[in-house]
């Protein structure tokens, strides 16, 4: 069930990368190429098996509630794009 | 008490979003504290800087289960934490690490007590523990935002009700309560001004046995009294679109408390698809019985508890001890008074009377209560002990008020100690008297029936010329004396 | 010097018969040289790597330096580095400064090494060819017209090429063995949750795993001995002992069972890798170990569940880089979503935004239970036939890629070619097991590399296999034609 542009466009939104119309046709060329390789899923027998998410038969480990990170607030904004009193700025936010 | 206006019936449920009271984040090291500068708490984690990773704090998992305990929930042996995707300025990872189909707090309940003091189960349908986002400050930065991540990372439990709200003072109280148990539970400060307990409620009307109706989303309510606002004017709103022939449209919609206005948001949220999944960087959180038991044996007493002990130990009505008992700030203020007055049943009518309503007026929090209640308790030590009077307890409560140190220096300070020198109030007994002639003989005159009444004035004027300091009761006394011998 | 191993150069530094500021001069010197050609790094650090090796200079003359005090070495350019960027390989991150070091960074300078530089990688390792880096593929250096592989391309290549003794990698799919084939060296996947994730960028967190690439199986010992270890600030690196990597190298294999699955020996492979890998199967049978043919059943699921998984779980990792807190912002952005969409469609290349929007596409609603959950399922039945295998064998040998290094260009149109490199090495990872790579033969003058998985945890057994294949071979130790005239 190959994707048309109506699904690309939507995937580009959810993902936040924008798709022009000259690398459409491409992507979605791409894209569909692999669904069929991942279709190859429909045929096995997964029935009654419990999803693996993860390898490691494991328990989550936990922090003890000490406050541990010093930050330093000039060094971390020094890789940012915008900033402005100590602010990331962007484009208005509308909510 | 589920009754209905003008034929309609509401039906509400709440998504409360709890900051817990942990002293570092969720994931983070960095520190939770209110109020600091921008950016100043959000560390390379919070910020999502490539290559950071998460793990959990130990106190926030303990805060949920606490909270689980308190409602009768069942807390998941397993649970899971998954990413919720969706892209916006304050979310730095561009997902929210949170739980969805395996929550660490399963179904509970809350019992709340309605109006008429009958008794209403509200379900709780789970809690779950997940993480904050930032803020988004709209001042105008050259027609852009600027993002502040302090809170980001912050610890929140949400906890989500079943629809077995059925009008704005049910869930009012539900919130009450709810505050009363997490701040007894000590998971949260309960601060509703910083955001510290946040609600969204679920609105939608129907006619008694229809289905239920379309439901808006009234998001990020942050007081009580805007809480109850927001639903009369939702539910007002929603009577009126259906009776002129329109349809509920599902929305979030924005109050604004000051303005008392409320609006759609303008984000589109049929766009939205969350892509929910396990997070890969985090594993199955186990939590085992044993661990379950310890925290279950060190509850803390929580505000039912409380109002019986009160009841009981402290001899106040059932009433009296509910509304001392049910938030725990009040109830901490009221027991620290009642310690330091030695008198529980004065500490109460103070802390329900003149305490309740300078703060109302001033619209303040207890635990912003300008009066100390060491401070209340050596005030009302000074009525028991007869020093002064309870006019002249409401001026040294006044200089409490305005920044006084303790009662003992404004009494001594204003002369305020009650005269209880019989020869000094003798002078002034015989002063009134002898200034009164016609009053007196008037007095005397009178039947029997009328003279308590006539007495009064006397008293009044004795008190008046004591300066309100003669204690009333020997002022009585020599008055009564006086006037029945002849001169 | 350049052609010692690490191991030698320990020995040769650590009895002082050259000084690693030496060793470093003469590895920069030649890094500069060749980087023209094999573009194995992103970034050289000839400042940072003499102050290094000045410091353990010095502590060499004190008398308390450390295992590897001195060993140049190169990093992975998906390793955060404090001070030094760290791109990637990605347009996206072209300009980030971390302001930490990864743990594994941490740890090796902690044992002593020089770091020398960042080498060239697929974009955010997402390739089996080097071709998707944003600073140009690398060259394998047995064949400047083929591929190195990837995504660990520049550390293979770097090694292969004796720039650096050994260097760090990661491994999603096969990115450090299939470039350690590709190129001739020797490279280890560790056990999932054997060596920390912080600081190491994240492709696909549940089976991302650092490893580390040198020329014999004994240098991936030592650097794996200080790279391994429990990390407090990675909620999946697990608390277990770590053994003495090295003193198990020169057990003898007598009574080792070793499985040879049927299904990595079928239609596809090459039948000069195929040759060179039954070959290397017939000296470990010389010397005690007993083959035993073994089934993995679920073997051609692999890399449809992980071509789901891997991009689920990426589209999630990398949806941070949205320019505002760091990393490539495009140039006047009209509104928030524009910010958004053209930061990250500048920022990514093609094949990062195809799996990103494969991810995307398997995770929404309506597809979960046909794609992710269907994958995970599939994991859980690939992981089953692992520990079946395990209960009959100690080890699992089988060819690391069905063909020798490829031809630039050779699989550019079709991802799917491109991901069927991989379809010996997915399985390992999806079921976090230990796995390695080391070279067992030419094929058309091109290395090509046998794979040892290994049970949870048991990377020694592994390394001792492979060390005692490679005291019996001398496959390791092998040059590039180019390098070695």
């Amino acid at each position: 069930m190959a994707i048309q542009r109506a699904d690309i466009e939507k995937l580009s939104f959810l993902a936040r990368i924008d798709i022009t119309e000259d690398t459409l046709a491409a992507t979605a060329d791409g894209i569909n190429r692999v669904l069929g390789l991942i279709d190859q899923l429909r045929a096995a027998d997964t029935a009654g098996i419990a999803p693996l998410a993860h390898p490691l038969d494991a328990t989550q480990r936990l922090r003890e509630d000490a406050v541990s990170e010093t930050v330093d607030r000039e060094a971390l904004q020094a890789i940012a794009p915008a900033v402005e009193a100590g602010l990331y700025l962007v484009p208005k936010v509308i909510e | 008490m589920s009754g209905t206006i003008s034929g309609w019936e509401i039906v509400i449920g709440l998504e409360v979003h709890l900051q817990l009271a942990t002293r570092s984040k969720l994931f983070s090291g960095a520190a939770t504290a209110f109020g600091a500068e921008p950016n100043t708490q959000a560390c390379a984690i919070d910020l999502a800087l490539p290559g950071t990773l998460p793990v959990l704090n130990r106190a926030a998992v303990e805060m949920a289960i606490r909270f689980g305990l308190a409602v009768d929930a069942e807390i998941s042996p397993v649970s899971v934490f998954e990413r919720k995707n969706y892209f916006y300025p304050d979310l730095p990872k561009g997902y929210q690490t949170t739980q969805l189909a395996r929550p660490i707090v399963g179904p509970g309940h809350l019992d709340i007590e309605l109006a008429d003091g009958s008794a209403k189960r509200v379900r709780i349908h789970h809690a779950h523990l997940e993480e904050d986002a930032g803020k988004s400050l709209h001042e105008d930065f050259h027609g852009l935002s600027g993002i502040d991540l302090n809170r980001a990372g912050t610890p929140l439990i949400e906890i989500v009700t079943e629809p077995d709200l059925a009008n704005a003072e049910e869930a009012v109280a539900f919130a009450r309560k709810l505050h009363g148990i997490v701040t007894a539970l000590g998971i949260s400060d309960g601060d509703l001004s910083q955001g510290s307990m946040r609600f969204d409620v679920n609105i939608s009307v129907r006619r008694p046995g229809a289905p239920l109706g379309t439901r808006t989303e009234t998001k990020n309510l942050n007081s009580f009294r805007f809480m109850e606002r927001a639903i009369h004017k939702e539910v007002a709103r929603q009577i009126d679109v259906l009776e002129s022939g329109g349809r509920i449209v599902q929305e979030t919609r924005l109050y604004d408390g000051d303005s008392d206005t409320a609006r759609a948001m303008r984000s589109k949220e049929e766009a939205n698809d969350y892509r929910y999944f396990p997070c890969p960087d985090l594993l199955p959180l186990h939590v085992d019985t044993a661990w379950i038991e310890r925290l279950r044996a060190t509850q803390p007493e929580l505000p039912d508890a409380r109002r019986a002990r009160f009841a009981a130990d402290y001899g106040l009505s059932d009433y009296d001890a509910g509304q001392l008992a049910g938030d725990t700030a009040t109830a901490h203020y009221f027991e620290a008074a009642a310690q330091a007055a030695g008198d529980a049943k004065l500490a109460a009518k103070w802390v329900m009377g003149e305490i309740a309503a300078r703060l109302n007026s001033a619209d303040l929090d207890i635990a912003r209560c300008p009066v100390t209640p060491a401070q209340l308790g050596g005030l009302l030590r000074r009525i028991g002990d007869r020093t002064i009077s309870n006019a002249i307890a409401r001026q040294v409560f006044d200089a409490l008020w305005n920044g006084a140190a303790d009662a003992d220096t404004v009494i001594e300070q204003q002369g305020l100690r009650q005269v209880s020198d019989s020869g000094a109030i003798a002078a002034l007994v015989d002063q009134v008297i002898a200034a009164n002639p016609r009053q007196v003989a008037d007095y005397r005159a009178a039947p029997e029936a009328k003279q308590p009444k006539m007495f009064g004035f006397f008293v009044g004027q004795v008190m008046k010329a004591s300066g309100g300091k003669a204690d009333p009761r020997q002022v009585n006394e020599l008055l009564a004396e006086r006037l029945a011998r002849p001169d | 010097m350049h052609d010692l191993t690490l191991a030698e150069m320990c020995h040769g530094l650590a009895r002082r018969e050259f000084s690693s500021s030496e060793l470093t001069r003469h590895l920069l010197a030649r890094c500069a040289a060749t980087n023209p050609v094999y573009n194995a790094f992103i970034t050289l650090d000839d400042a940072g790597a003499l102050t290094q090796a000045a410091a353990a200079d010095a502590r060499l003359a004190a008398g308390d330096a450390p295992l590897l005090c001195g060993v140049p070495i190169a990093h992975k350019d998906i390793f955060c580095t404090r001070g030094l960027r760290t791109s990637c390989g990605s347009r996206m991150l072209d300009n980030f400064v971390a302001p930490y070091d990864a743990t594994v960074v941490e740890r090796l300078a902690a044992a002593g090494v020089v770091s020398l530089g960042k080498t060239n990688m697929d974009e955010f390792a997402m390739g089996s060819s080097n071709e998707t880096s944003y600073y140009g593929p690398v060259k394998n250096p047995w064949a400047l017209d083929c591929v190195p592989g990837g995504s660990s391309g520049g550390s293979a290549a770097a090694v292969a090429a004796r720039l650096v003794p050994g260097a760090t990698a990661t491994d999603t799919g096969g990115s450090i063995r299939q470039p350690a084939a590709l190129c001739g060296v020797t490279g280890l996947k560790p056990t999932y949750g054997r060596v920390s994730r912080w600081g190491m960028i994240a492709f696909a967190s549940s089976l991302d795993q650092a490893g580390p690439m040198a020329r014999s199986a004994e240098d991936v010992a030592l650097l794996l001995q200080a790279m391994a270890g429990f990390d407090e600030r990675d909620s999946t690196c697990l608390d277990r002992p770590v053994p003495d990597y090295r003193a198990a190298l020169d057990q003898p294999l007598d009574g080792l069972r070793i499985g040879v699955p049927a299904e990595y020996f079928g239609a596809g492979l090459n039948p000069g890798t195929e040759q060179a890998v039954r070959e290397a199967l017939s000296e470990l049978e010389r010397q005690g170990a007993r083959l035993v043919d073994i089934r993995l059943p679920h073997s051609d699921l692999a890399v449809p569940a992980y071509y789901v998984i891997a991009p689920a779980e990426a589209s999630a990792n990398l949806s941070r880089f949205d320019g505002v807190r760091y990393g490539h912002r495009c140039d006047n952005p009209k509104d928030l979503r524009d910010l958004f969409m053209r930061s990250r469609a500048e920022g990514f290349g093609a094949e990062v935004q195809r799996r990103i929007l494969i991810g995307t596409y398997c995770l929404s609603a309506g597809y979960y239970d046909a794609y992710y959950n269907k994958a995970q399922q599939v994991r859980a039945l690939i992981r089953q036939d692992f520990l079946d295998a395990f209960a009959q064998v100690d080890l699992i040998l089988g060819p690391t890629c069905p063909n020798p290094a490829f031809a630039f260009g050779a699989k550019g149109g079709d991802p799917v070619a491109m991901y069927l490199e991989d379809i010996y090495t997915i399985a390992a990872n999806l079921a976090g097991l230990p796995a390695l790579s080391m070279p067992c033969g030419l094929v058309d003058g091109k290395p090509v590399g046998v794979q040892i998985i290994g049970n949870y945890f048991d990377e020694a057994r592994m390394l001792n296999a492979a060390h005692r294949f490679q005291q019996a071979t001398d496959w390791h130790r092998r040059a590039p034609p180019e390098v070695a005239a």
